[in-house]
C-alpha cells in the first residue's frame, strides 16, 4: 500500500482530492515529507524532502503532522481483513505478506486474487500494489517497484529491478552503485565468492540475493503451528439482514462438525467472526467445558451471540474457528441414547457460562487458609477443581461477602457478648459459643491487621449468627475494638 | 438450608442459584460449613435470571438437586414460572426447591410449600450456655396428596429428627418448597 498514510488522512480529514497537502515529520534538520497528494507530488513535493524545500517551491502546501502509529494500526487491522484470502498473513511494513500458496484457485487463479485485492482496497479507498512471487523478498521487490505476478522462475522478472529493492541499507546500496551494479541481474552475474568476500560486515548481499531467487527458507513468522480446523462460507452479497449471522451459523456448524471429527478433535473454544465489507471484523467467541463437536451443543452456545453481531454495512463473509481444541476420539455414549452425567454436566455449564459469564457460574476451591473468607475460593465451573481437605470446624452455611459493622454489648475487655444490633434491629443474645481466636496471616497482611476472636451465638429467636471481635483494648494496633457480623448458620 | 441438604443425594453435583439480592441480604454460601462440596454455585443478576438457571439445571438429569434462592417478591416468580418448574422437576426426576427469602406466600404452582422458621437450638451437653443442635420450626402449609402439617425438627448428629412441637413461635424467614 504505498500511499496508505495520505489516503488515511485524505480520508479522516475529508479534504478535495486536488488540494495539495503533504503529511511530515519530525528529521533531525527540521520537518521532513512523508507522503503526498497527488496533487502536491505535481508541485514538486516528494516523500523525503524537506518541508521548506517544498515550500520553496510551492508556497500554498498545506503540512499536516503525520501520524505513523494510527497508520501501523491501520496496516493490523487490514491484516485481520487480509484474513479472508489466506490464513497465513503477516505484517511487513507498510504492506502485507499473505502466503496464497493453493489458495488463489478459490478466486479465480492468480489473476482473479490480484483483482480481488485491488478491488477491495479501491473500495476502502486504498492503493495497492500487488505482486504474486515465488518468494516472499521478491513479492516486496515487485511490489515495489513492478507490481506483476511472477511465475516459477524468480530471476528473469526481478533482474533489471534497482539493487535498493533487495530492501539493503542505504549504505550498501551506495556502495553497489559505486561498483556500477546497479541493477540485481548485475549482482546475479556475479561470481558468488567475490560477492560474499566483498559484502561480509553489516548487511549480506549474497543472503539478501539468496532469498530473493529462492535459494535460502524465508518463512512467514506469522505461521502456526498447526491449523486450527476452519471453515469458511462466503456471500455472493453483502448480506444486511440481522438473520445473516444466525444463517450462517446454521450452514458453517455442521461443516466445523465435520472437519473435528475428520480430525479427532473437540472443541474448547469457538471463533465466529463476521468480515464487514468495510474492512472490520465481528467476532463472537465461546468456550466450552469439555471439547466437544456436537452440532446442536456447539449450536446452541453460539446462537445468541451471533445473532447479535451488528452486521453495519453487510457482511460479505463468515467464518468459523475452533482456535482451541483438544484430542476427543470417536465415541459412543452408551447402547441406549441416553447421554452420560459428566458430559450432561459439562454441557450445562457451558450454556449457564455463555448466559451469564463465567465469573457467575463457579465451584468451590478450598484454600488452605483459616481466614474463612479465603478458605472458601472460588474457581470458574469451567475449570478443574482439586479437593483439599479442610479441617473440621464449625462453620457458618453463609457468609456474608463483606463483614458488616455491628453495634454489641460485652462484658469487656474480653468477655461474652450479650446483645447486639444488625440492620437496625436488635438481637438478644441467649447463647453464646467462644471465642474462636484466628489470627492474621502475618506473611501477606499488613502489621496492623488485627486478630479475630469469633462467636457463635443464638438469639432468643433461635436464629445462629457468626460475630467476631476484631482486635483487643491495648493490642497497639487501634482504639476500641470493632464488632462484625461475618456469618449465618443455616 | 441444612434441612434441604439433607434431603439431596451426594453423588452427583448441587446447582445452587442465588440472585444479587439474596446474597447481598443473607450472605453467599459458604462451602466449609457445607457438608458437600460437590457444588455449582450461580451468581444470577436478578429473578429472571435465577428462574432461568433453575429450569436449565431442572431439565439436565445429571444434578443431584437444584436450590434457587429469591429474595422478595420479584414480579417474574409467578405462578406460570413456579408452575414451570415443578413439571421441568417431574419430568427429569431432579428434586428442585425454591427458597424465598423475605417474601409473601403468593400463588404458586409448587407441589410442596413448607414454611420454615429457625426455633432455639437444643440443649448442647457440653455446655448449656453455647448453641446446640439447630432445629426448625416447619410447617407444610400446601402439598398435593397429603394433609399439612406442623412439626418441630432438629439436625442432630448427622441425622434429622422430630422433637417434642413447644408453642408458637414469629416467623423469622420463610420458606417455600417445591417439587
Amino acid at each position: 500500500m504505498p500511499h496508505l498514510a495520505i489516503e488515511r488522512w485524505a480520508k479522516s480529514a475529508d479534504c478535495p482530492p486536488d488540494s495539495p497537502a503533504v503529511l511530515t515529520v519530525e528529521g533531525t534538520h527540521g520537518l521532513l515529507i512523508h507522503a503526498v497528494t497527488k496533487a502536491a507530488a505535481e508541485r514538486g513535493a516528494h516523500p523525503g524532502a524537506r518541508l521548506t524545500d517544498a515550500r520553496a517551491l510551492d508556497p500554498s502546501l498545506i503540512a499536516v503532522q503525520a501520524d505513523p502509529e494510527g497508520d501501523s494500526a491501520l496496516v493490523q487491522r487490514l491484516s485481520k481483513w487480509a484474513g479472508r484470502w489466506s490464513p497465513l498473513v503477516e505484517v511487513d511494513g507498510d504492506g502485507l505478506r499473505l502466503d496464497v500458496t493453493g489458495v488463489a484457485h478459490l478466486f479465480g487463479g492468480e489473476q482473479g486474487l490480484v483483482r480481488d485485492t485491488h478491488r477491495r482496497f479501491a473500495q476502502m479507498g486504498l492503493t495497492s500494489r500487488v505482486s504474486i512471487a515465488p518468494t516472499a523478498a521478491a513479492a516486496w521487490a515487485l511490489s515495489h517497484h513492478a507490481p506483476c505476478i511472477c511465475g516459477p522462475d524468480v530471476a528473469a522478472p526481478i533482474a533489471p529491478l534497482h539493487v535498493s529493492a533487495l530492501r539493503l541499507d542505504s549504505d550498501t546500496v551506495r556502495t553497489l552503485e559505486r561498483l556500477g551494479l546497479k541493477t540485481i541481474g548485475a549482482l546475479i552475474g556475479l561470481p558468488r565468492l567475490a560477492l560474499a568476500r566483498r559484502f561480509r560486515g553489516g548487511e549480506d548481499v549474497v543472503d539478501a540475493l539468496d532469498r530473493a531467487l529462492g535459494r535460502k527458507a524465508e518463512p512467514l513468522t506469522a505461521e502456526p503451528a498447526d491449523q486450527p480446523p476452519r471453515v469458511l462460507l462466503k456471500l455472493e452479497e453483502p448480506a444486511m439482514h440481522p438473520e445473516a449471522p444466525a444463517q450462517a451459523l446454521e450452514r458453517l456448524i455442521p461443516r466445523l462438525a465435520c472437519e473435528l471429527e475428520g480430525r479427532r478433535l473437540g472443541a474448547r473454544r469457538l471463533m465466529f467472526s463476521g468480515y464487514r465489507v468495510d474492512g472490520s471484523v465481528a467476532v463472537a467467541a465461546v468456550a466450552t467445558a469439555i471439547p466437544s463437536r456436537e452440532p446442536n451443543h456447539l449450536r446452541r452456545l453460539l446462537g445468541d451471540k451471533a445473532a447479535a453481531l451488528d452486521p453495519e454495512f453487510g457482511f460479505d463473509a463468515f467464518a468459523l474457528t475452533a482456535d482451541w481444541t483438544e484430542e476427543l476420539g470417536a465415541a459412543q455414549e452408551s447402547l441406549v441414547e441416553e447421554p452420560s452425567g459428566e458430559r450432561e454436566l459439562a454441557r450445562l455449564v457451558d450454556r449457564l457460562t455463555v448466559k451469564l459469564g463465567s465469573s457467575a457460574v463457579r465451584r468451590p476451591q478450598p484454600e488452605e487458609s483459616h481466614l474463612p473468607e479465603r478458605a472458601s475460593g472460588w474457581v470458574s465451573a469451567l475449570a478443574k477443581t482439586e479437593p483439599i481437605l479442610l479441617p473440621p470446624m464449625q462453620r457458618p452455611q453463609r457468609l456474608l461477602d463483606r463483614p458488616e459493622a455491628i453495634d454489641v454489648i460485652y462484658a469487656t475487655p474480653e468477655g461474652m457478648p450479650r446483645r447486639f444490633m444488625w440492620r437496625r434491629s436488635v438481637h438478644d443474645i441467649a447463647r453464646v459459643e467462644g471465642p474462636e481466636r484466628i489470627a492474621p496471616e502475618w506473611w501477606r497482611q499488613p502489621s496492623s491487621t488485627r486478630l479475630r476472636d469469633y462467636y457463635r451465638v443464638e438469639d432468643s429467636a433461635g436464629r445462629r449468627y457468626w460475630i467476631y471481635r476484631e482486635g483487643l483494648i491495648g493490642d497497639g494496633r487501634g482504639g476500641a475494638p470493632n464488632w462484625f457480623i461475618h456469618g449465618l448458620f443455616g | 438450608m441444612g434441612f434441604l441438604l439433607a434431603q439431596a443425594g451426594a453423588e452427583k453435583p448441587l446447582l445452587w442459584v442465588q440472585d444479587r439480592m439474596a446474597i447481598l441480604e443473607s450472605g453467599r454460601i459458604h462451602p466449609p460449613g457445607l457438608p458437600t462440596q460437590n457444588l455449582i454455585h450461580v451468581e444470577a443478576r436478578d429473578a429472571k435470571d435465577a428462574l432461568w438457571t433453575m429450569e436449565e439445571g431442572v431439565r439436565c438429569s445429571c444434578l443431584s438437586a437444584v436450590i434457587g434462592e429469591l429474595w422478595g417478591d420479584p414480579r417474574t416468580l409467578d405462578f406460570t414460572a413456579t408452575r414451570r418448574l415443578a413439571v421441568a422437576s417431574e419430568r427429569s426426576g431432579t428434586p428442585c426447591w425454591l427458597v424465598r427469602l423475605a417474601g409473601n406466600a403468593n400463588l404458586s404452582g409448587a407441589r410442596m410449600r413448607w414454611r420454615i422458621a429457625s426455633a432455639p437450638s437444643l440443649v448442647n451437653p457440653l455446655d448449656e450456655r453455647a448453641p446446640g443442635s439447630p432445629a426448625w420450626d416447619a410447617e407444610l402449609f400446601r402439598a398435593r396428596g397429603m394433609p399439612p402439617g406442623r412439626w418441630a425438627v432438629a439436625h442432630e448428629a448427622g441425622r434429622f429428627h422430630l422433637v417434642a412441637a413447644s408453642g408458637d413461635r414469629t416467623l423469622g424467614e420463610e420458606r417455600r418448597l417445591s417439587a
